[in-house]
């Protein structure tokens, strides 16, 4: 069961920030996987009258706010526009009530091995935006330690990218068994896969097996991907049957990339 | 911690636990439709809307609904009547459990898209379990009365 003592609205992020540096405080998110928690929380701090449950869309990026929900960046039609990714990612989620709490912060905070949304904002190569910590690539994010600070927003530079996901789910509503994002930008290319069922990994065409996209030059880095790529077993599936989806999904997503559906 | 909640209209200042979660908030006040059916946010059982928006009331605090407008089936009386009877009629109702949540996700999904496809209609409900598989029922009265409100609409125009 999970306890709070007290609930603080934050008046700013240094009011925030502050309280979150005690170890029995905690960031409110959309709460829905801190509920399944077992804790005693002393004083739980809520972002949202912060103004942090916006996406803004600039000529350069698009900024999306902590608090922004599951649900808000699954509808936004600009960054639909600009990728097909997010929207994949997350419209499988349990369902719409649910996305409509969980929020980006939390879940990138997480930093959850079975995350979805993690698997595509990195294959949109995004940005973190810490209070204290400043802007860093997620993919550095994914590595380092939980700390006290706060994830303030996510940033998706435009870039002329290609992004497609694909995940495979033993029911519609389940976790992932397995989740693939595969990206084509600035003539690189690199497969992110997630849901291993350890956190996402990366591995780029670093043999530019790409160059020129033909069928058998996919199969080979579809293969490459699932040779490097380490799998584990659990309920879902097994290391042996994750290895197999990674060769498969990476080679669904590379023909959504290249234009055929 | 004080907050005013307006409940199906009614404004409501009380003194709230800070851990208390909204569905039992509502259930305290009479509205027994929402309901808890899992410990894992995944049923739907628990739905209301939180300024129009459907959410899952066993995962949402209170507090947080401060100053909002929290609307349960209780509220919306005349809509759930008329689109439950088409479910009623397909016999979808077994136990019946599940059914207050479900209606109510069924109103969020007719508010945003009137006019759903079958596939917008699954991944739309996808979150409201039933335990006892009603979901061919429950289909079959959605486009009922998806077919039924359409057919008002033409008569409504057509002035028959
Ligand atoms: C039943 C269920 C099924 C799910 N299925 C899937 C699935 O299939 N795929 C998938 O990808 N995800 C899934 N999830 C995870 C979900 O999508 C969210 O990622 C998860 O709930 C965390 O988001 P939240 O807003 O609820 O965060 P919370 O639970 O509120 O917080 C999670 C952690 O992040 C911290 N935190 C929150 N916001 C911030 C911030 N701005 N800065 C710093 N720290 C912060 C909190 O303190 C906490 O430690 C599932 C969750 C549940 C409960
Ligand atoms: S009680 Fe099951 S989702 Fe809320
Ligand atoms: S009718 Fe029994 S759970 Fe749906």
């Amino acid at each position: 069961m999970l306890t709070i003592r007290k609930y603080v609205k934050a008046a700013d992020l240094e009011e925030a920030w502050q309280l979150n540096q005690k170890k029995r405080n905690v960031i409110l998110g959309g709460m829905l996987w801190l509920r399944m928690c077992n804790r005693s929380i002393d004083t739980a701090i809520d972002l949202s009258a912060l103004g942090l449950d916006k996406i803004e869309e600039s000529e350069t990026e698009f900024s999306i706010g902590c608090m922004c929900t599951l649900r808000d960046i699954e509808l936004h039609e600009g960054l639909y526009a600009y990728s097909g990714a997010v929207r994949a990612a997350v419209k499988d989620i349990v369902g719409v009530q649910m996305r409509n709490l969980a929020t980006v912060g939390g879940s990138l905070y997480g930093r959850y091995g079975f995350s979805d949304p993690l698997t595509a904002f990195l294959g949109l190569e995004s940005e973190v935006e810490l209070y204290k910590g400043g802007r860093i690539p997620l993919k550095e994010y994914l590595h380092m330690p939980y700390d006290n600070d706060i994830l303030v927003r996510v940033i998706v530079k435009k870039q002329d990218l290609q992004c497609a996901f694909e995940c495979v789910r033993n029911a519609r509503t389940d976790f992932s068994v397995l989740n693939v994002a595969v990206t084509h930008a600035g003539g690189r290319h690199f497969a992110v896969v997630g849901a291993r069922p350890m956190k996402a990994f990366l591995v780029e065409d670093e043999q530019n097996l790409l160059a020129e996209p033909t069928d058998e030059n996919k199969r080979a880095f579809a293969e490459y991907v699932a040779e490097t790529v380490p799998t584990g077993s659990n309920l879902r599936g097994s290391a042996a049957y994750r290895r197999h989806l990674a060769r498969v999904l990476t080679l669904r997503a590379l023909d959504r990339i290249g234009g055929q559906d | 911690m004080i907050v005013t909640i307006t409940l199906n209209g009614k404004k409501i200042t009380e003194d709230v636990a800070p851990d208390l979660p909204l569905l039992d908030f509502v259930r305290n006040h009479g509205c027994k439709s929402a309901k808890r059916g899992c410990d894992s946010a995944n049923c739907g059982l628990c739905t209301v809307f939180c300024d129009d928006k459907p959410i899952l009331s066993c995962s949402f605090l209170a507090v947080r609904a401060d100053g909002r407008k929290i609307t349960t089936l209780e509220g919306l009386q005349k809509e759930a009547a008329e689109f439950g009877a088409f479910i009623a009629d397909q016999g979808a109702e077994q136990c019946g459990f599940c059914n207050p949540g479900m209606i109510m996700n069924a109103i969020a999904l007719f508010r945003e898209n009137p006019d759903p496809s079958d596939e917008e209609i699954k991944a739309y409900l996808a979150g409201n379990l039933c335990r006892c598989s009603g979901y061919e029922g429950q289909m079959r009265g959605i486009k009922a009365f998806i077919a039924h409100r359409k057919a008002k609409e033409v008569n409504d125009a057509t002035g028959q």
